[in-house]
């Protein structure tokens, strides 16, 4: 017995500082893929240039201002979107115990990128601040749809019937969103939404997004003792005092402003919810204060990787960011789904 | 029990008759909706020769064409599903949900993709080969569905459907990434025969399309008793003498055909599948003597009328019919989601 507690005490002495080691190894791995996205591209800068870009700034210098309006925002949304997509997705697994949760695979994405076809579809040219403004009420309205789904289901709603719910939802918004596209001639604005990609990022962009996110990820965190307790269960949860009607409410919100301000900026990218909670927490375990952040990082990362492969693949054409995400993504969905949806 | 067979066998022939009656208004319909005006009169003479040439044009040319292929296609991808739901045991099955389309349209972007240097995409040749490519696609996709879904020795209705969900993603992104590289001319046409669009038909594609129907769909009659004991239960299937794994793979083989073909020259259609077997069940009950039947024709009546529709709403500009579907199918198959157990 006594051995027994000893070596429990050891296997957790070795999991905290693997985890640290982990955790360092992710963030210097990300700090290259930032590096990496900033400098490959149709002109190369050299990393003196990038140096010198960052910090003597020269307007005329042309390599400098591809630095500043394209290349720096590109990899900062990047990095941003991918941490809010894993959070999100992570939350939601985290919430409803569900191993199949993800905002794209739930609708969530897809009601977010409907409202966007309506904002192009009625002020015609939106400018941006507006357009975050609908992708925030259609995330609001996709994750709706999906609860009331559940409640009428009650019971007998599995993850993978919530899943299959969900992409129908998804289905019939895509399809929507092609109709009012067509109707009003803004079909071209919105198609771009649907194929998730980072290819046109400007600087407002980020500037607008970036609170959203950043407030986002940093409740993420501070619920993430929270969301640790709900992860053991409802009735665990109420039992250990927590006020779970509380807490669910406020990761919905959570959810709502990382998904929203992630599509407004990126479009809907799918599977970087679903694959990187899974992976994180093959490497932490099962405290969520640790795969909040962890996740926040190598989403970043997955993102960063994803896009700087989307522009060597078909080069000199840029293929989606959502593409790229989903070749990797499905393998692991189809892994989640042979076993049913039970991999927590 | 005879009585209620007898009563059922009545009812069928009335459905039969009603959805004949149905199809061909809404055939009529269709011949006369769009951005060129025909009167019915006019339409009448130029059907006995003697109307005038541009609408003799639009009406053989265009409208005719586009209506045969709504019919086949229908019919097509409507037995398909049948057969589907049948074999897997799974109300919710359904080429276009479970990926087989998508299969279909990776094959032939890849094909258009290597070719287009070599013929010219509209040829003669390169049409009548598109069916052989698909199906090549669609097969792939059937035989990573059921070795993915298989487990334990059965295939449970809904991991069935999460696992065609996944390969769905997997083929449309990969026809995304191609698409990419393709010619302007080339990814537009992709682009709108992905959508499930037919409007771009000419009478090549309906002869393209045509002999695999011709040859598939009585295969698919034919098996209708087969079909009935093989969705009875595997047991009383084996009682009266059927191989039923050798008999299931065909049938597969003969959906995964019927369905490639179709979207070969037509363009997925996702949601048909699902909702013409249903209703035709409804209509008349579980024997796919009658179900097979009833299905194409509310198949082909569900794509005519979905057309014309999409002709309207937004005109002079069109929709994709795919899209039209997809709004009526999405809710339905959720309602069914809802409602069935595990």
């Amino acid at each position: 017995m006594n051995e027994k507690k000893s070596f429990s005490y050891l296997a957790s002495h070795y999991r905290s500082s693997f985890r640290w080691i982990a955790t360092i190894f992710l963030i210097i791995l990300v700090l290259f893929a930032v590096a990496l996205s900033i400098r490959f591209g149709a002109s190369d800068l050299t990393y003196k240039g990038i140096w010198d870009a960052l910090f003597h700034y020269d307007e005329t210098n042309s390599a400098h201002v591809i630095l500043h309006e394209l290349r720096l925002p590109r990899a900062i949304a990047g990095l941003l979107v991918g941490a809010a997509l894993a959070v999100s997705g992570a939350i939601m697994q985290g919430v409803t115990r569900n191993a199949l949760a993800e905002p794209s695979i739930l609708g969530v994405t897809a009601g977010a990128g409907f409202m966007l076809s309506i904002a192009y579809a009625v002020t015609k040219a939106p400018d941006f601040s507006t357009l975050v403004l609908f992708s925030f009420i259609g995330a609001g309205a996709g994750a709706a749809l999906v609860f009331t789904l559940t409640a009428i289901g009650k019971g007998g709603i599995t993850p993978v019937k919530l899943a299959l719910a969900g992409s129908a939802i998804t289905a019939m918004l895509s399809a929507l969103s092609t109709t009012i596209g067509l109707k009003y001639d803004v079909a071209k604005d919105i198609s771009f939404w649907y194929a998730g990609g980072l290819s046109s990022i400007q600087p407002i962009h980020v500037q607008v997004a970036v609170p959203f996110i950043v407030a986002g990820l940093l409740l993420a965190f501070f619920l993430s003792k929270s969301i640790s307790v709900m992860s053991l269960g409802e009735e665990v949860a109420k039992g250990l005092g927590q006020r779970t009607t509380l807490i669910r409410i406020l990761c919905t919100i959570v959810v709502l402003l990382l998904t929203g301000a992630a599509v407004s900026i990126a479009g809907i990218i799918g599977f970087v919810g679903l694959v990187v909670p899974h992976i994180v927490r093959a490497i932490v375990g099962v405290d969520y204060r640790w795969i909040i952040p962890v996740s926040a990082i190598v989403g970043g990362c997955l993102l960063l990787f994803a896009d700087i492969l989307g522009r060597i693949i078909m080069s000199p054409f840029e293929t989606p960011v959502g593409a790229i995400t989903a070749i990797i993504g499905v393998p692991f969905f189809l892994y989640l789904a042979r076993k049913d949806g039970r991999g927590l | 029990m005879q009585n209620s067979l007898r009563k059922h066998s009545s009812r069928f022939y009335f459905y039969l008759v009603a959805c004949l009656v149905l199809l061909v208004v809404a055939m009529f319909i269709s011949v006369n909706t769009g951005y060129i005006q025909i009167s019915f009169f006019s339409f009448l003479q130029t059907m006995v020769g003697l109307g005038n040439p541009e609408d003799a044009m639009t009406i053989f040319d265009f409208r005719m064409p586009r209506i045969t292929m709504a019919i086949l296609v229908g019919m097509g991808i409507a037995v398909s599903g049948a057969i589907l739901q049948s074999i897997s045991s799974n109300p919710l099955a359904d080429p276009g949900i479970l990926g087989i389309n998508s299969g279909a349209g990776f094959a032939i972007v890849l094909y258009t993709f290597f070719f287009q240097s070599f013929v010219a995409t509209n040829s003669v040749f390169f049409v009548f080969l598109k069916p052989v490519v698909a199906l090549f696609g669609a097969l792939l996709a059937a035989f990573l569905i059921y070795t993915l879904a298989y487990r334990k020795g059965r295939i449970a209705p809904t991991r069935m459907l999460l696992i065609g969900i996944g390969i769905n993603a997997a083929f449309s992104a990969g026809i995304t990434i191609f698409q990419l590289r393709m010619e302007p001319v080339d990814f537009t046409r992709t682009l709108v025969w992905l959508s499930g669009s037919i409007y771009a038909t000419s009478w090549t594609f309906v002869l393209a399309l045509l002999p695999w129907l011709l040859i598939l769909l009585p295969i698919a009659f034919y098996k209708s008793r087969t079909l009935d004991i093989i969705s009875l239960n595997e047991m009383s299937a084996i009682g009266v003498g059927i191989n039923v794994n050798k008999e299931r793979k065909w049938l597969l083989i003969l959906a995964v055909l019927l369905a490639g073909s179709c979207v070969a020259v037509g363009g997925g259609l996702t949601f048909l599948g699902l909702i013409a077997p249903h209703i035709a069940r409804r209509l008349v009950g579980r024997s796919h003597m009658r179900v097979l039947p009833l299905s194409a024709l509310i198949g082909a009546l569900l794509v005519v009328a979905s057309d014309t529709i999409a002709r309207i709403v937004i005109a002079p500009a069109e929709l994709p019919v795919g899209v039209i579907l997809s709004i009526v199918g999405a809710p339905y198959f959720i309602y069914l989601l809802l409602k069935t157990r595990n």
